[in-house]
Parts: C-alpha cells; sequence; structure tokens
C-alpha cells in the first residue's frame, strides 16, 4: 500500500477578535498584549451613576481634563499584559534577591563603612514612604482612569512600587534592625528636612484629575526622586564605601529605567493629541516639577552636602531631555 | 538576483521579529505555513536589533533568534546591532 504524506495548511477563518481586527486589520493575528488590553474597558450601558460622584458614570472618560479620541492610543511600548508583566518581574525579583543573597553571605553589610551606613539610612529608609504613596496613587489612577491601555499599567506601576517599598525596608533590616526601620517611619513624620516631601506625597494622594496625578507622581517626583537616589547618592556613596547599597537598590534602579518608557510614550501621545493637552500637560508639570525640586533639595543637602545644587541640576537636565523627546518642553 | 531567506517556529516571539524584518525590507515576502514562517528576500535581509527592540517592547539580544530559528540561506554578518543575510563575500 502507498501512503502519501502531505502537508495540509489550514488557514483559520478569524485571526483574532472582531473588535482587535476592527484596529489592525483582520488579515494578521493580534499579540497578546494587544487582544488582553484593546477595548477592555466598559464603555457602555452602565446603570446607576455611583452615589459618591454621580457627575460621573462608574467608568467615566471625563474624570481628566486630559482629552483623547481613543484612550487605548496610550499604549505601553513595553507591551506588559498580566502574563508578559509578572514574567518580567519575576526576573527583577531573582536578580534583586542573589544581589541580597550575595550581600548576606559575604558580610557586605558587617564590613560597610560607619558614615556611609548611617547616610544610607538616613537618606534611603524613609523612602519607603514615598513608595507607598506611590503605591496608593497607582491603584487611584488605576481606579479612575479610562482605558485599559494607561490604567494596566498604571496599577502595575502601583505594585511596582510596593516592591520598592519592601526593599527598601529590607535594606534596612540588613543594614540597621527593626529600630532603624521605625526611626525612619520617625524621621519621615517629625524631622523638618522630610516635611516638604510629605507634604508632596499627601497633596498627590487627594488629586481629583488622575492624569494630573500620573504627571505629579511619574513624570515629576519620581523622575527627580528616582533620578537623585540611584543615580546621585548612589554614585557618591559608592565613590565613599563600595558598592554595596548599589547591590541593595538594584531593583528601584532597574525600575526606573523601564518605567520612564513607559511614562515618556504616554506624555508624548497625549500632548501629541491637541495642543489644549499639551497645555494642561505643562501646566501641572511646572507646578508639580517646582514642587519636587524643593522638597528634594533638603534631603539632597543631607545626603550629598555641597554637591546637592549640581546633582539636582543633573537630575534636571535628564528630565528636561526626556520632556523635549516627549515634545512637552517650548 | 537570488533570494536569501529565514525560517522561524511560529510563535508570539517570532511574530515581532517577522514584523521587524518586514519594516526594515520591503522586498521581503512572508510565507506562512503550519508552525513555521519563512521569510525570502531577494539577495540580502537585514534584522536589525533595535527595529525588533522597537516591536517586541524589551531588550533584545540577536542570539535570541536562534531560539527560534528553523532554517537560513545566505551568508551571514553579523554584529551586535545587525544580523545580514546575503550572497556578497
Amino acid at each position: 500500500m502507498h501512503i502519501d504524506l502531505r502537508t495540509v495548511n489550514i488557514e483559520p477563518l478569524r485571526q483574532t477578535f472582531d473588535h482587535i481586527a476592527a484596529r489592525i486589520g483582520s488579515d494578521k493575528p493580534a499579540s497578546r498584549y494587544i487582544e488582553g488590553t484593546m477595548d477592555v474597558q466598559a464603555a457602555a450601558n452602565f446603570h446607576y451613576r455611583p452615589t459618591w460622584d454621580p457627575e460621573h458614570e462608574i467608568f467615566d472618560a471625563t474624570r481628566t481634563a486630559i482629552t483623547m479620541k481613543d484612550w487605548y492610543a496610550l499604549k505601553d511600548p513595553r507591551q506588559f499584559y498580566y502574563g508578559a508583566y509578572t514574567a518580567s518581574r519575576a526576573r527583577m525579583q531573582e536578580t534583586a534577591e542573589a544581589d541580597f543573597e550575595f550581600v548576606e553571605t559575604r558580610g557586605l553589610a558587617d564590613s560597610y563603612d560607619e558614615a556611609a551606613r548611617r547616610a544610607a539610612l538616613d537618606f534611603y529608609i524613609p523612602l519607603r514612604h514615598v513608595a507607598w504613596g506611590a503605591n496608593m496613587n497607582g491603584a487611584s489612577m488605576c481606579a479612575y482612569g479610562f482605558g485599559t491601555a494607561i490604567t494596566q499599567p498604571c496599577l502595575y506601576q502601583g505594585m511596582d512600587q510596593l516592591g520598592v517599598a519592601q526593599y527598601l525596608t529590607r535594606m534596612g533590616l540588613v543594614l540597621g534592625d527593626e529600630a532603624e526601620v521605625q526611626a525612619a517611619k520617625k524621621a519621615w513624620m517629625d524631622q523638618p528636612q522630610w516635611q516638604e516631601l510629605r507634604r508632596y506625597v499627601e497633596d498627590t494622594l487627594v488629586i481629583k484629575d488622575w492624569f494630573e496625578m500620573f504627571v505629579a507622581q511619574h513624570a515629576a517626583l519620581d523622575a527627580m526622586l528616582f533620578g537623585l537616589a540611584y543615580t546621585e547618592v548612589d554614585q557618591a556613596l559608592n565613590a565613599k564605601a563600595g558598592p554595596t547599597v548599589s547591590l541593595m537598590t538594584r531593583f528601584p534602579t532597574e525600575l526606573f529605567e523601564d518605567s520612564s518608557k513607559w511614562v515618556d510614550a504616554c506624555l508624548r501621545v497625549a500632548a501629541a493629541e491637541n495642543p489644549q493637552n499639551k497645555a494642561q500637560l505643562q501646566e501641572w508639570l511646572a507646578h508639580w516639577r517646582g514642587r519636587a525640586l524643593t522638597a528634594l533639595q533638603p534631603l539632597a543637602s543631607m545626603a550629598l552636602g555641597l554637591d546637592a545644587d549640581a546633582a539636582l541640576a543633573r537630575v534636571a537636565a535628564r528630565l528636561d531631555t526626556r520632556l523635549a523627546k516627549a515634545g512637552l518642553l517650548a | 538576483m537570488s533570494n536569501v531567506f529565514i525560517a522561524f517556529q511560529r510563535n508570539e516571539e517570532t511574530r515581532c521579529i517577522v514584523d521587524a524584518i518586514l519594516a526594515d525590507n520591503p522586498q521581503a515576502v512572508v510565507n506562512l505555513q503550519p508552525a513555521m514562517v519563512k521569510i525570502d528576500a531577494p539577495d540580502t535581509m537585514v534584522i536589525r536589533r533595535s527595529t525588533v527592540e522597537e516591536q517586541i517592547g524589551r531588550p533584545f539580544n540577536l542570539q535570541e533568534l536562534h531560539i527560534n530559528l528553523i532554517t537560513l540561506t545566505g551568508h551571514i554578518n553579523e554584529t551586535d546591532d545587525e544580523f545580514t543575510l546575503s550572497w556578497k563575500h
């Protein structure tokens, strides 16, 4: 008997869902990110308006002054949907854990320079409260924002900030002990150099316009704070006492690099949408950026002494470069 | 004029690579087969790291091509940023 083997190519009748095909064309398959993101947000057939905000529907695009013809234009260049996000963060966590283990097994914390240890504890550990504020804000942007393309990564970023808070706490426990972490909380509540930053964080918690919150949190505060803490102060400590702290702050450093791509892309798209958006974003940026600079000034002086002004100028210049690329300068 | 080609397994990752190849090589022709995608291009084909990174949304090392690579023809010229197939020596 003769058997003839041949390949039969069966073309699927549909490459993707109809609502995705309407966006990208029906002739090609969509990525999982696109399928898990586009038009997922409920947008019609709402029932009662929420009693806590009868001006708006429960999901409402008009909770911000920013307007978009299509809210799904605010895509995440990292293409994070739940699966890709958790896989990426699992990799980062694995590296961070290995770094902590390295510090602990080699006794790097015990042999760390005493003055540098004091400086690191005083500067970094209270920042866990800033990160907690950012976590709350991430959840808030996700709750009141519109369009899964932007609300999804807002929540991821909020969770990442919780990770930052946890790693900072852990650094406090490695370099010091529980009393040090308590002392950092006290410093955050009482010491004058922290109060302007604390006021900033508390004021962002009650911003009504979620896109303003996005600007205040990601574009103004995080850009300046992460730049100062994980580049400038980090380098100063490295020069004085070696890279022990760098090893333990690896997660926030990598997170900053990663999330900046997303923040910049959102700002660029929103600013390019219409001139009103651009003007509104610039107004928010001018306000919050100025406040962030004021809030970070005393902390930079505490950590860097006479180099503080030069360091903050470098941080601001790096932010300017990002904003210029996003079309928000001039 | 003769073609060069490259063939990958068809999956989530290679779709981005294929999109990148098509963006950088206007002459390239895709041939979708069961579980495999083959791309033909006249004379030369270039795969650029930057374009793949744009499509895939994360840093990409061109060596990662080999994970999904089935076969290829042409002489390879490879740098950190570009992977080029051609018949030039």
